[in-house]
């Protein structure tokens, strides 16, 4: 395998007592796009700016494209784009200016900028309002100027913090799908942080999933999922139409093959070790309990995350 | 190589830090406040200083006499008694001039959430803190030296008389140390603009110390001295230590080190700012002092200017260094 682009080794970042990040090992190789996920505060902006050299780490090793960001945070800022959440942009200036601006701040001359702003432009998008003040552009037209603006300085790593947020359902497909395009054709490294698992779900090759400092498991989906679930028992959600059936209930605990009843106002969920439902049923109209519905149970990253986050909180 | 290397990283970071002044230049000459603000100062001064010429105008004084050496530092200190002369009015309200182009540096990038944007360029985390420093100081040194030259042209084509070389140093002096003075309260609201994240609060903070400074400072003085005053029956010595002591804690305050500082520049017959017994005064020739002589009679309070803008630029610059970037 070749050497990753991002490498992390034992990255800890601790604020008095708190501990934002710990013990972090994370690697992703050139070309991937890997989704960063986890709930609100459990650490990955923190990440994302001690990979800046934007923060100091307390301890670790971080190694971006074998540059060291917390020794050379310069080198590091010029092949790393980095979209933050919730950018802010100078509202009295259009949006050719701002992205002109970064441009220059990257040290490309007036005409290099002037023409890769044009083409940035058009990229996302927004070539019919590039004149125009960022104070009138929408959320989405600013989350696009911030896109075209991490991708003047043509980086090879590109960083996006909560890049959806706010967007509606539209403006997030095009966004992912601009993302995805700009991964295919320039071998663009993408680390995306997000706590939208859907979206993390369509567009990531890989996932970390990130809680309380730590990262406890990583992988594609699948792989996360068999991780997860092997050792899990199938499980049945069964709907009747009467509320109040004890007898089934106490019957169905019984049975040496079921584990676990779960029974509110008229739905058994139930978790059992048999290789199919037919005996479930077999009860149930034994008992002469109607069935409404029946469905098994499949896991998606939604049950992944609510199981790690679950954790989280013991 | 290594020594190339080195060279490289400067040119470079000199070249963004040359994109950021230029940004923070643009945005002073842009932004509503500041143009507000310098209409204020501009009509105060330019009434004040055509006050001064128009009454100097009409006698103006033979060219071979003693006073028309000093005749260009006269417009800037003559006062016809309607209104101040112009010092004094930049001693009053340069303050607001620094205040107004310092108060949300920092803090208005924080709310605004580009500070993140502008540091994850590829540029010094202090870049940015040396360019809004530098690049008000630009915007402070245009309009001052613009408005003395231009009173200065006036003065030419009214009067016919041409400023001296003299005249044009201590003229150049004039507007350091004027620079210097305005350049204190910038720097004292960048500090409060790193400190406080609300422009708000910064804004209102600078602007109480500056009443502080121009409006309690002379009256809590004034109370002290009062309770200090030494008797009638008091020694000289004794009153000549109550003098220097009330002198000394006046000149705490920046505006009272700044008229210091421009009386003896502009006058230039001021020889001490202190109180002089009539032994030292025996003897002296009263005539006016060459350049130097001025500019060691006022060293101690340009110095002081001078160290405490620097205090508040490092201050700034540790806690900004030392900030967490995460708005």
């Amino acid at each position: 395998m070749a050497t990753p682009i991002i490498d992390i080794k034992g990255l800890h970042k601790q604020y008095g007592t708190y501990k934002a990040v710990d013990n972090l090992d994370l690697q992703v190789q050139q070309g991937e796009i890997f989704g960063l996920l986890g709930p609100n505060g459990a650490g990955k902006s923190t990440t994302i700016l001690m990979m800046m050299g934007l923060s100091e780490a307390s301890a670790g090793h971080i190694s971006i494209a074998g540059i060291d960001p917390q020794r050379n945070p310069i080198d590091v800022k010029k092949v790393i784009g980095y979209l933050p959440d919730n950018i802010g942009f100078y509202e009295q200036r259009s949006g050719l200016e701002n992205l002109e601006l970064i441009g220059r701040l990257n040290g490309l001359s007036t005409k290099e900028t002037r023409q890769r702003a044009h083409l940035l432009f058009e990229k996302v998008g927004l070539q019919n309002v590039m004149n125009k003040k960022v104070g009138a552009y929408s959320r989405g037209m600013k989350q696009r100027l911030g896109l075209a603006e991490t991708l003047i300085k043509k980086p090879k790593i590109l960083i996006l913090d909560e890049p959806t947020l706010g967007l509606d359902p539209n403006g997030v497909k095009e966004f992912l799908q601009l993302i995805q395009e700009l991964n295919r054709q320039d071998q663009l490294t993408v680390l995306l942080a997000s706590h939208h698992l859907h979206q993390v779900e369509e567009v990531c090759n890989r996932v970390g999933l990130f809680v309380k400092g730590k990262l406890v498991a990583q992988g594609t989906i699948q792989q996360l999922a068999d991780q997860l679930f092997a050792q899990m028992n199938p499980t049945v959600t069964i709907e009747t139409n009467l509320t109040d059936v004890p007898q089934l209930e106490n019957i169905l605990r019984s049975q040496e093959n079921v584990i676990a009843v779960d029974f509110n106002d008229n739905r058994f969920i139930i978790q059992h070790t048999y290789p199919n439902t037919l005996p479930i049923v077999e009860i149930f109209v034994k008992a002469h309990v109607p069935i409404h519905s029946l469905f098994e149970r499949t896991y998606g990253l939604d049950d992944i995350y609510s199981f790690y986050f679950k954790d989280s909180n013991i | 190589m290594k020594l190339k290397q080195f060279f490289n990283i400067n040119t470079d970071s000199m070249k963004s830090m040359g994109v950021l002044i230029d940004k923070e230049v643009s945005d002073y000459i842009r932004s509503k406040k500041f143009i507000v603000l310098l209409l204020i100062v501009l009509c105060t001064s330019v009434a004040s200083l055509y006050s001064a010429l128009t009454t100097l105008r009409h006698n103006p004084p033979s060219p071979d006499s003693a006073q028309a050496s000093f005749f260009f530092l006269q417009v800037f200190t003559h006062s016809d008694g309607t209104l101040p002369p112009f010092h004094v009015f930049i001693s009053f309200l340069g303050p607001l001039l620094g205040i107004c182009l310092g108060f949300d540096a920092i803090n208005a990038e924080y709310t605004n959430r580009s500070l993140t944007r502008i540091l994850a360029q590829p540029i010094a985390r202090d870049g940015l803190l040396n360019a809004k420093f530098i690049g008000a100081l630009i915007i402070l040194v245009f309009i001052f030296a613009s408005l003395i030259c231009m009173t200065v042209g006036l003065a030419v084509f009214w009067t016919g008389l041409t400023p001296s070389f003299h005249e044009c140093l201590r003229l150049g002096l004039f507007l350091f140390v004027t620079v210097a003075y305005v350049g204190f309260w910038l720097n004292l609201a960048l500090l409060f603009s790193v400190l406080w994240k609300h422009p708000a609060t910064s804004a209102l903070v600078s602007i109480a110390v500056w009443l502080f400074f121009m409006v309690f400072y002379p009256m809590i003085i004034g109370v002290i001295a009062k309770g200090m005053a030494p008797g009638m029956y008091a020694s000289n010595q004794e009153i000549q230590s109550f003098q220097n002591f009330i002198l000394s804690i006046m000149r705490l305050a920046p505006n009272q080190l700044y008229e210091d500082g421009t009386l003896v520049l502009l006058m230039p017959k001021v020889r001490s700012l202190s109180p002089l017994s009539m032994e030292q005064m025996q003897g002296a020739i009263p005539t006016a002092l060459p350049v130097w002589e001025s500019v060691k009679v006022v060293w101690t309070q340009v110095t002081a200017l001078i160290a405490s803008t620097v205090i508040c630029f490092a201050c700034s610059y540790f806690v900004f260094m030392r900030r967490e970037i995460r708005a």
